[in-house]
């Protein structure tokens, strides 16, 4: 495997971006390149004294070596580490789902369809059925591209407090009323008896620490898992709610919206990241999964004052009062707005909704990203976890090939996002996550489905090995 | 076909062997017969795979490498039986046995582009790093390839099996053998152990260019995909392929650098000598960056 960026890869939802600051980037370039200056330097000088002293130099050049070496080990292990950074949550989640699909059957029973997919695909034709799933699919798309465009006219108009409003709805809903339907499924699957108050407790404890997880402050992993519990049930959602052939086009063109929205100039999500970036600012709390948060650690640690504007700003409602903060902190030195919006983009709240991976475009912050690189993480789009899973969980739900497929689909999922991650190291450019793994995951769902489960399944009748 | 085991009544019969009794199923099957085909594969990709990410990665690209093979191969199968007589059950017995064939050339194809793509991507880790060694050898990448195929050929030649193995039924009911499920984790065992034991050798022959070497693993390949025709008959598909296993492990072992000198240390647990200390006696001031 070649080698992955040493700084700080920003997976956006539904895009990665590099979170380097030129700065910081030229600051770790410099100091390697003045390192290897230095000692090219060294070697020169003391070359013409090697045949004096002999033993010492090699023993000055294999220090030196070492040390470069282990520096470039330290980039290497980096950058795989962070594969499997996101292999790991990626994984849970499909876990979660694909566990759910195979023991809760509401998920798999058809009770209707949502108002985004209003026609049916209980069709007297295969014609029909293909025209209705076609219509579903642009409808679905083109509520999320209008989402998009409003998002993108909100953020360019300022209008911070109504995105944060409903950003907080949205998690609302699914911290509550749908983990509580996914609570009432298990127990009626597993036959559980439960009275209401109990229930009641559980839910709002369940709701009440991830809303603060989330949107607030929470420990790292706590925050992880239920970001991770949120996608699941969203995914959930999704698979159920969504006839079949709807959900693959959904999709396909959903990856193909990426591809478009991420890397064309008139993109909205382009736009949406210039935008922010000109304003030099993060953009609202978004939808991302981030791996690591320790840098928020160490920057409370190392600042005490920092620390205190902490506990000053703790509330979402802080836009108005970020200019007065500033000018305040401008006196501090340092640990000025960069911080502050490092430290808001870490809370982000949850969408229940498809639109709102439009809304996903944390942006890559010019703010000073952790000392350590070892501390630096990997984020990537709650919208690509969703994706993920309900494509596995579709092809889980409803293949004839069963495991067979639903392994391919996961395989090739890690795959695409392994080569997302490569080409994320090439181009260092905000890059979308979804095409490369949804065609992937695509083309060997239909391809197991159709073509491999018939053949295993005749070896395995006939107990052959291959 | 013997009819099952629950005593039916019938007209006095000449006293014949009797049936094997069908066997129950259950989760206490399922999970023996996956501890049976999983358990070493598990113990070692949680050993030696999982604590390194790369190693990781080469597993996870090992899967769909094998998948893509698998892929072209139902391709060829699936076009074949559909362009002859379905209804001819000769036909699509000799078909699926050439299925079979081609699958397995397809693998040990994409097990050689599986090599070619790892050698380069060690020189480029070997680039990158100052010192011109990648963090990770071609002997391990060998292993991990090789234990990937392995997993993933194992899951997908077993998993349906296992998770109807959870029941309700009774295996053999037709007259089939009942010892369909136990067979199978140890074949899928097997075909684990062998497939990382192949990639060891193929990798290395590849390196050196032993052809021969090359030959004889797709060969053993063939001949232990052979052996599974011969089920339900168990000692001649079983016992020989688990011969071929073992021949195999042993070839791997000499060939990753094993001996008989390396088993007597591993197991007498002696530290061994560091003698770099010696190269920095020569005290030097500590060199500061």
């Amino acid at each position: 495997m070649t080698e992955l960026s040493a700084h700080l890869p920003q997976f956006q939802h539904g895009q990665l971006t590099e979170n380097f600051p030129d700065n910081h980037l030229s600051s770790t370039n410099e100091s390697s390149e003045r390192r290897r200056r230095d000692n090219s330097e060294r070697r020169r000088n003391d070359n013409p004294e090697s045949e004096t002293n002999g033993q010492p130099q090699n023993n000055i050049q294999q220090v030196v070596e070492q040390d470069e070496e282990e520096d470039e080990e330290l980039t290497l292990k980096y950058g795989a580490k962070h594969v499997i950074m996101l292999f790991v949550p990626v994984t849970l989640c499909m876990v979660v789902v694909v566990a759910t699909i195979k023991s809760v059957s509401f998920y798999t029973r058809k009770d209707g369809q949502l108002i985004y997919t209003p026609f049916t695909e209980e069709t007297e034709t295969v014609g029909q059925r293909a025209l209705n799933s076609i219509l579903n699919a642009a409808i679905m798309i083109s509520v999320i591209i209008v989402m998009t465009i409003l998002l993108v006219v909100l953020y360019k108009y300022r209008c911070y407090k109504v995105i944060h409003g409903w950003l907080i709805i949205s998690s609302l809903l699914l911290l509550f009323f749908f983990s509580f339907i996914y609570l009432g499924e298990v127990f009626k699957t597993y036959n559980v008896a439960m009275d209401y108050i109990t229930l009641a407790l559980m839910i709002w404890n369940f709701g009440v620490v991830g809303m603060i997880c989330i949107h607030w402050k929470g420990p790292l992993r706590l925050q992880q898992a239920y970001l991770i519990m949120i996608s699941a049930l969203m995914a959930l959602v999704f698979i159920k709610y969504l006839p079949e052939w709807t959900a693959w086009l959904i999709l396909a063109v959903i990856s193909v919206y990426d591809l478009v929205a991420v890397l064309c100039p008139k993109g909205p999500l382009r736009m949406l990241v210039e935008t922010a970036q000109e304003r030099n600012e993060t953009l609202f709390p978004a939808l991302i999964y981030s791996s690591t948060m320790v840098w928020l650690v160490n920057m409370a640690e190392e600042d005490p004052e920092a620390q205190r504007k902490a506990s000053k700003n703790s509330t979402y409602d802080k836009q108005a009062n970020r200019a007065p903060n500033e000018d305040a902190e401008a006196d501090d030195g340092g640990f000025s707005q960069e911080w502050q919006q490092q430290r808001d983009s870490r809370i982000g709240p949850i969408e229940s909704t498809p639109e709102s991976r439009a809304a996903v475009q944390a942006l890559p912050s010019n703010s000073q990203t952790s000392e350590d690189p070892e501390e630096r993480g990997v984020k990537l789009g709650l919208g690509d976890f969703i994706f993920y899973s309900v494509l596995v969980g579709k092809a889980s739900a409803t293949a004839s090939g069963d495991w067979n497929t639903t392994l391919a689909c996961f395989v090739a999922i890690l795959i695409g996002l392994c080569l997302t991650l490569l080409l994320l190291a090439i181009f260092k450019k905000a890059l979308p996550a979804l095409p490369i793994s949804i065609t992937f995951g695509l083309v060997f769902y239909f391809a197991t489905d159709n073509l491999v489960q018939p053949f295993m399944d005749q070896l395995a009748f006939h107990q052959f090995y291959i | 076909m013997h009819r099952a085991a629950a005593g039916a009544p019938g007209p006095a019969r000449p006293p014949s062997p009797p049936p094997p009794p069908p066997s129950a199923m259950g989760a206490a099957v399922f999970f023996g017969c996956a501890g049976i085909a999983f358990g070493p594969a598990l113990a070692l990709v949680l050993l030696t795979v999982a604590a390194e990410p790369l190693r990781v990665i080469i597993l996870v690209a090992g899967a769909f490498f094998w998948l893509v093979s698998l892929l072209l191969a139902s391709l060829i199968w699936f076009i074949s039986v559909h362009l002859s007589d379905q209804e001819d059950s000769k036909l699509q017995y000799s078909l699926l046995v050439f299925g079979a064939a081609v699958s397995v050339l397809l693998q040990e194809v994409f097990r050689f582009a599986y090599f070619k793509l790892l050698k380069k991507a060690d020189e480029g880790l070997a680039m990158i790093s100052e010192d011109g060694q990648s963090p990770i050898s071609l002997k391990q990448m060998a292993y991990v390839s090789g234990l990937s195929f392995g997993i993933i050929s194992g899951v997908f030649s077993v998993i349906n099996i296992l998770a109807d193995s959870i029941g309700p039924g009774i295996v053999g009911i037709h007259g089939d053998s009942p010892y369909y499920f136990i067979t199978s984790a140890f074949l899928t065992m097997a075909v684990v152990f062998l497939h990382t034991f192949w990639g060891v050798i193929f990798f290395d022959a590849c390196e050196k260019r032993r052809y021969w070497c090359l030959g004889l693993v797709v060969a053993s390949h063939l001949i232990t995909s052979g052996l599974t025709f011969l089920n339900p008959w168990y000692e001649a598909s079983l016992v020989p392929i688990y011969i071929i296993t073992v021949c195999m492990g042993v070839w791997a072992f000499f060939t990753a650098g094993g001996s008989f000198r390396n088993i007597l240390k591993c197991l007498s647990c002696k530290q061994e000598e560091d003698n770099r200390v010696m190269m920095y006696s020569a005290l030097q001031v500590p060199f500061e960056d």
